[in-house]
């Protein structure tokens, strides 16, 4: 019944204009087959005779824009033409050392790798030229594309070069370009990516299809902590389409021959589960464990006597903070393919974790790491979920049980029930006032599940993203006090935007702005003079205050709510603008954002970063809960687990402050100051403060 | 098995499936069609809005049943020859981030100009609010429309 593609896939390359696709055999060597004959330089570059530029990236493509601004790292350094650059994801292969994206570290964390070996194949290049011409290699330069000998005035395209240049040994030390002789880096660069995602021909994991290939679901089990019982896999046999049903680690697998025969089959499967531990599970009781363990949290920092302070103010404040759990809710639901032969195993996959896919691909198959071959493809979102790997045991544990290649798909019903949620937490605040109203004391105790304990023993009964911008509080107060108390619960948490400043710059800025009521002082007065060591911070504080015409009137039942914070070495303040709707919703009008992220590569993905910060932790902040039930997640999909969509969407307005400072990230940093920005401007309209998350309630 | 028949991208197609087959699922399973998106299969986040006899509908909630000797057009037969004046629009205020979202975005888009090629922020907030994006690019969104509006070829 199915009309299936008997050509083999087709991948979108992506270039500037150009649209080049290759083709994935399905047995694929190391290289994709329209580069097989051209030069390759290093890792990263490689060179066609006619000039064409194929840049290699190592990241994972997620929207965060890694497939153009990497590329422009090399392109300054190898001296290129950008008109002629193009650029695709590289296989897993060790020479990348770990590919994992994520930390908002792509470019900061790759600039010098990438800028060596831009600079490295350039000097390649020119070593060839001058072997050619027989002339000393220093007499020689580039030009965008071209080896230069000045004194006879010879010239070379560096695709005449490349072959002879792929032979020669890189340099250990190329000199590097001047960051004042830059053309690419630091300017306003358009994606490449964007002419292949308008057409519809950005090839998503969830486009991969293979000659025989299947399409599976699996049933996994509703209750966090539990497994198959037992199941009855007939009925679902008889739903025409359906091949095989299997029983997997993780559930049972109904694999059909497209996704719709898949579903069906499915939902006529019978299947009985253990619950396990976690069946008496609700959110309510989640909450009373969390505050209980809040007392007995380990100390991160102590600074001065917090207790005493506490003691010795004139005014002291106390209140309690609570955010939930969150799904990452990416747009392109979950899914991975998976070819397992006895000779080696293919995975195309969605991933933010190529090296962890295939070393989890080694251990299910029992075949070596150099058998398995991992094709990152376009990221439909990422948000930290995309780093797990959960879905990539499903599809190869399903390929290896029928031998064939399977495309294991999530509904955005198993998407959302899945797990690896932003865990939820309990904040316990103290503060004392001096007579002046100015703090002198801070006392912050987190009780949350710990993400990093699912990956090993926490060092000192510490996960550092739990206190992240609770630890390293930049203001100025005597005497401080931040616990941490770990709580373990069958729900598996995971990385998710932001990670723990998604709730720590939360619950610290808005618990500030009580402070400063208390004390009655403006809220960025109050920052500033706390900010007095921080010149960076207040750089930023006060360019956001400023563009947003802080203290300046508004119209009647508007207020403006500030917030900063430092995540992933970058520095973002965010003012919000806010009133509140006939229904009670509060409304954002607009957002004005400051950054300092240090030194940049490209401005525009800046600003589109901000932007989609801001979206995602407004949504979170508006919305955003799943709340458990029975030890399930009762949230299912957009109608319960509700985003914010173009008609409640802010103007934001995105100003970064370039100094020259050492790299900060770029994807996360935008997300944790919106939700504190919010709620601050709702205390002002209504008094009250918002202590727990989200603002608005399912009736 | 039943056949139907339908008219997609200008090309008279036939395939084999359930009558309940979702359009979505026949356009990519079965037709190769893989720019509509599945997201939500619920009708909530159309990723996988296509144009039924010129109107957008999300095509996850479509039965091939009632699809069946209609005219459907997907992102891929939008503008086969050269860009659409939205697409291009697309490209030139950079909308997309991860992407996954846009053909949806777009076919709604180009919906929207055919009825009103010069909308108001109220026409572009009802025609698209339906479209979710989660890396959150609804200001270009908003910008791209108002451009390819303004160039005059909106309503083509």
């Amino acid at each position: 019944m199915t009309t299936r593609r008997d050509f083999l896939t087709t991948v979108s390359g992506v270039g500037a204009g150009l649209l080049i696709g290759f083709r994935l055999p399905r047995h694929l060597g190391a290289a994709p087959r329209a580069l097989a004959d051209d030069a390759e330089l290093n890792a990263w570059i490689r060179i066609g005779a006619d000039d064409r530029v194929t840049l290699l990236v190592n990241e994972s493509e997620m929207g965060q824009g890694v497939i153009t601004s990497l590329p422009m790292i090399l392109a300054e350094q190898l001296d290129v033409d950008w008109t002629k650059v193009r650029s695709e994801h590289a296989l897993a292969d060790a020479r990348y050392g770990n590919q994992s994206t994520g930390g908002s570290s792509s470019v900061r964390g790759d600039y010098a790798t990438l800028s060596k070996a831009g600079a490295a194949a350039r000097q390649m290049l020119i070593a060839a030229a001058a072997a050619e011409w027989s002339v000393p290699a220093d007499e020689c330069t580039t030009e965008p594309g071209v080896v230069v000998h000045t004194k006879s005035r010879r010239r070379a395209n560096y695709g005449r070069l490349a072959a002879r240049a792929a032979t020669l040994t890189p340099p250990a030390d190329p000199p590097l370009k001047d960051r004042k002789d830059f053309r690419i880096v630091g300017k306003a660069t358009k994606r490449l990516d964007t002419p292949a995602k308008v057409r519809g021909q950005a090839i998503y994991g969830m486009d991969v299809q293979l000659p025989g290939m299947l399409v599976a679901q699996v049933e996994h089990c509703p209750i966090f902590g539990g497994r198959v019982a037992r199941f009855d896999g007939t009925p679902a046999l008889h739903v025409p389409g359906v091949r095989r049903v299997v029983e997997i680690p993780s559930g049972v697998a109904v694999v059909a021959e497209d996704f719709w025969s898949a579903r069906k089959g499915r939902d006529a499967l019978d299947v009985h589960w253990d619950a396990g531990a976690g069946g008496g599970l609700s959110s309510e009781t989640i909450a009373a464990r969390l505050r209980e363990l809040s007392p007995s949290g380990v100390t991160a920092i102590r600074t001065g006597d917090p207790d005493a302070a506490l003691g010795a103010g004139r005014r002291r404040l106390d209140a309690e903070y609570e955010v939930p759990y969150l799904a990452h809710a990416t747009m392109e639901p979950l899914n991975c393919t998976a070819d397992v032969r006895a000779d080696g195993c293919d995975v195309w996959v969605p991933t933010q974790a190529p090296t962890g896919t295939r070393r989890l691909a080694a251990q299910i198959t029992g075949l070596p790491l150099e058998r398995i071959t991992v094709h990152t493809t376009f990221l439909g979102g990422g948000f930290g979920r995309r780093s797990q790997t959960d879905f990539v045991a499903d599809a190869v544990q399903v390929s290896k049980a029928v031998g064939r290649p399977v495309k294991v798909v999530y509904t955005r019903e198993d998407d959302m029930h899945a797990g690896w949620y932003r865990p939820v937490a309990y904040n316990a605040f103290s503060a004392a006032l001096d007579a002046d109203g100015w703090p002198t004391a801070w006392v912050h105790r987190i009780a949350s599940p710990s993400i990093l304990a699912t990956l090993g023993p926490l060092q000192g009964g510490i996960d550092r993203t739990s206190v992240e911008g609770a630890q390293n509080l930049p203001y100025a107060i005597p005497n401080l006090l931040v616990t941490y108390a770990n709580a373990d619960f069958p729900i598996p948490v995971w990385f998710w935007r932001s990670v723990g400043s998604s709730i720590n710059g939360y619950v610290t800025e808005c618990f500030l702005d009580e402070v400063a009521r208390a004390g009655g002082k403006d809220p960025v007065e109050l920052r500033r003079r706390l900010l007095a060591d921080h010149p960076r911070h207040r750089r930023v504080l006060d360019l956001a205050a400023e563009k947003a015409g802080w203290g300046t009137p508004l119209p009647a039942g508007r207020a403006r709510g500030v917030a900063l914070h430092e995540s992933f070495g970058s520095i973002v303040a965010e003012v919000a603008e806010v009133s509140l709707g006939d229904d009670g919703v509060p409304r954002v009008h607009r957002v004005v954002c400051a950054v300092d992220c240090g030194q940049y590569v490209n401005p525009d993905t800046i600003v589109a970063q901000m932007e989609s910060g801001i979206v995602f932790g407004l949504s979170a902040a508006l919305y955003g809960e799943i709340t458990i039930a029975q030890g399930r997640p009762v949230q299912s999909n957009f109608d319960d687990y509700r985003v914010l969509r173009i008609d409640q969407m802010p103007v934001v307005e995105t100003y970064i402050v370039a100094e020259g400072d050492p790299m900060g990230g770029i994807g996360e940093p935008g997300t944790p100051p919106i939700a504190p920005a919010l709620c601050n401007a709702l205390l002002v309209l209504t008094g009250k403060p918002v202590r727990r998350l989200p603002i608005v309630k399912k009736a | 098995m039943p056949s139907y028949s339908l008219t997609v991208n200008g090309r008279r197609r036939t395939v084999n499936v359930t009558a309940d087959t979702p359009l979505l699922w026949v356009l990519r399973d079965h037709l190769g069609l893989t720019g509509t998106k599945f997201g939500c299969g619920i009708g909530q986040c159309r990723a996988c809005t296509v144009h039924l006899d010129g109107a957008a509908t999300f095509s996850c909630q479509i039965p091939i049943s009632a699809a069946a000797g209609h005219r459907v057009t997907t992102i891929e037969g939008l503008s086969p020859a050269q860009l659409h004046p939205v697409q291009q629009a697309w490209i030139d205020e950079d909308v997309p981030q991860c992407g996954y979202c846009q053909p949806g975005q777009i076919m709604s888009a180009a919906a929207l100009l055919t009825q009103h090629p010069r909308p108001t922020d109220a026409q572009i907030d009802e025609a698209m609010r339906g479209n979710i994006c989660r890396c959150g690019t609804y200001n270009r969104i908003r910008r791209a429309i108002h451009r390819a509006a303004g160039e005059g070829r909106g309503a083509q």
